[in-house]
């Protein structure tokens, strides 16, 4: 079950610059720390971020393994047209989730 | 329940935090009145603070989600949920965590708020008890905590609480560990200064559980005391030493009136 905490507006005027912000529970585990029985924990980390409107991409994030548990991420986007925002996480361990705000413009 | 359902129910929940937060202000207000006691969030940096403000960017919210699927999942034997008995959080649990430590009924000694949640789950649920800084206790103890926020800090006056409170304000004041100091040293006589570029906070226990930067994770109040003791290089008490539940008592006693603003974010 996914963990996400999504803050973007519910409406925007077409042209306007929205900031979406989004909070994910992710253990981003480094691959390089030793468990307590000294061996070294597998890399369990998300790898990419994308975010769609109304399906076109809109923005992109590589994570690397230096970046911290329960990632924040915080974009802007120009509203064009009503329609839904797709937020989208992969990684290691076949790690997806995907959530869908909506956003009227008018 | 998907994510974006709970996201819903999170918006729904906000709104009424919005309330709570503008009271918890407010109350933080009246207390810069006569009152010169400063909680943990006022030594933080505005982006901290924000970031505790802002229930969408404090990442301790990721956890009340998960406690508030736990409130709603049945467990144990008795195959019951919080929920079931206890209904809706928001009404049932309102200012439950500002007046804990407290003696359950039945009962001679207080325990916390997560000794109340596994109380209910070994007697109500006839569950096995949650282990201590679990995740699934810590995410129903925020979920909890959450339904007291902006409520002043309440112990309740039952007189059999006096002399644990006391044993806790000893242990406060006693000189221990290998550096020879008490917790009163640092945060009554030098709160408000600096240790090692870190204000020295006034210990009032007013965001318990935390979400912890430096833990990156969402800690309890005894892991914060366990800190505390491991730094005066001080033995540890174990897990469930009843020591901890005595200071806890203590601590809330010297808060009392001071606005909840769990769960919270530290440095």
């Amino acid at each position: 079950m996914a963990n996400v905490l999504v803050n973007a507006p519910k409406t925007a005027r077409r042209g306007q610059a929205v900031e979406i912000k989004a909070l994910i529970l992710h253990p981003m585990e480094t691959g390089f720390r030793p468990g307590a029985d000294g061996r070294i924990l597998p890399r369990n980390i998300i790898e990419l971020f994308t975010a769609t409107w109304n399906g076109v991409e809109v923005f992109r994030i590589e994570l690397s393994p230096a970046i911290a548990v329960n990632p924040f991420v915080s974009f802007f986007a120009v509203a064009t047209e009503s329609g839904t925002i797709g937020l989208r996480w992969s990684g290691d361990e076949g790690f997806l989730v995907e959530e869908q705000v909506a956003i009227a413009v008018e | 329940m998907t994510a974006r359902l709970v996201y819903r129910r999170m918006r729904v929940l906000r709104v009424g935090l919005a309330l709570a937060l503008v009271f918890g202000s407010t109350l933080v207000l009246a207390q810069g009145g006569g009152d010169k006691r400063r909680s943990g969030y006022q030594d933080m940096g505005p982006a901290l603070q924000k970031m505790q403000d802002d229930d969408t960017a404090n990442p301790a919210m990721l956890f009340v989600q998960l406690g508030q699927q736990g409130w709603a999942r049945p467990s144990g034997a008795a195959n019951k949920a919080c929920a079931d008995c206890h209904g809706v959080a928001a009404a049932s649990m309102k200012g439950v965590a500002a007046r804990y430590p407290a003696i359950p009924k039945g009962a001679d000694a207080p325990v916390d708020l997560e000794g109340r949640i596994n109380l209910c789950r070994t007697e109500n649920q006839q569950a096995a008890k949650l282990p201590p800084e679990s995740r699934e206790l810590l995410a129903l103890t925020a979920f909890v905590a959450l339904q007291s926020r902006g409520q002043p800090i309440a112990p309740p006056d039952d007189p059999r609480l006096g002399v644990f409170r006391e044993q806790g304000a000893a242990i406060y004041r006693l000189r221990q560990g290998q550096l020879n100091l008490s917790c009163a040293l640092c945060h009554d006589d030098n709160a408000g200064k600096k240790l090692a570029g870190v204000t020295i906070p006034e210990a009032h226990p007013t965001a318990y559980p935390i979400y912890r930067l430096e833990w990156q994770a969402l800690g309890s109040l005894k892991r914060r005391l366990r800190n505390c003791l491991v730094g005066i290089r001080a033995e540890p008490y174990a897990a469930d030493a009843p020591e901890y539940v005595m200071l806890e008592l203590f601590f809330m006693d010297r808060a009392r009136g001071m606005a909840l603003e769990a769960p919270g974010v530290r440095p």
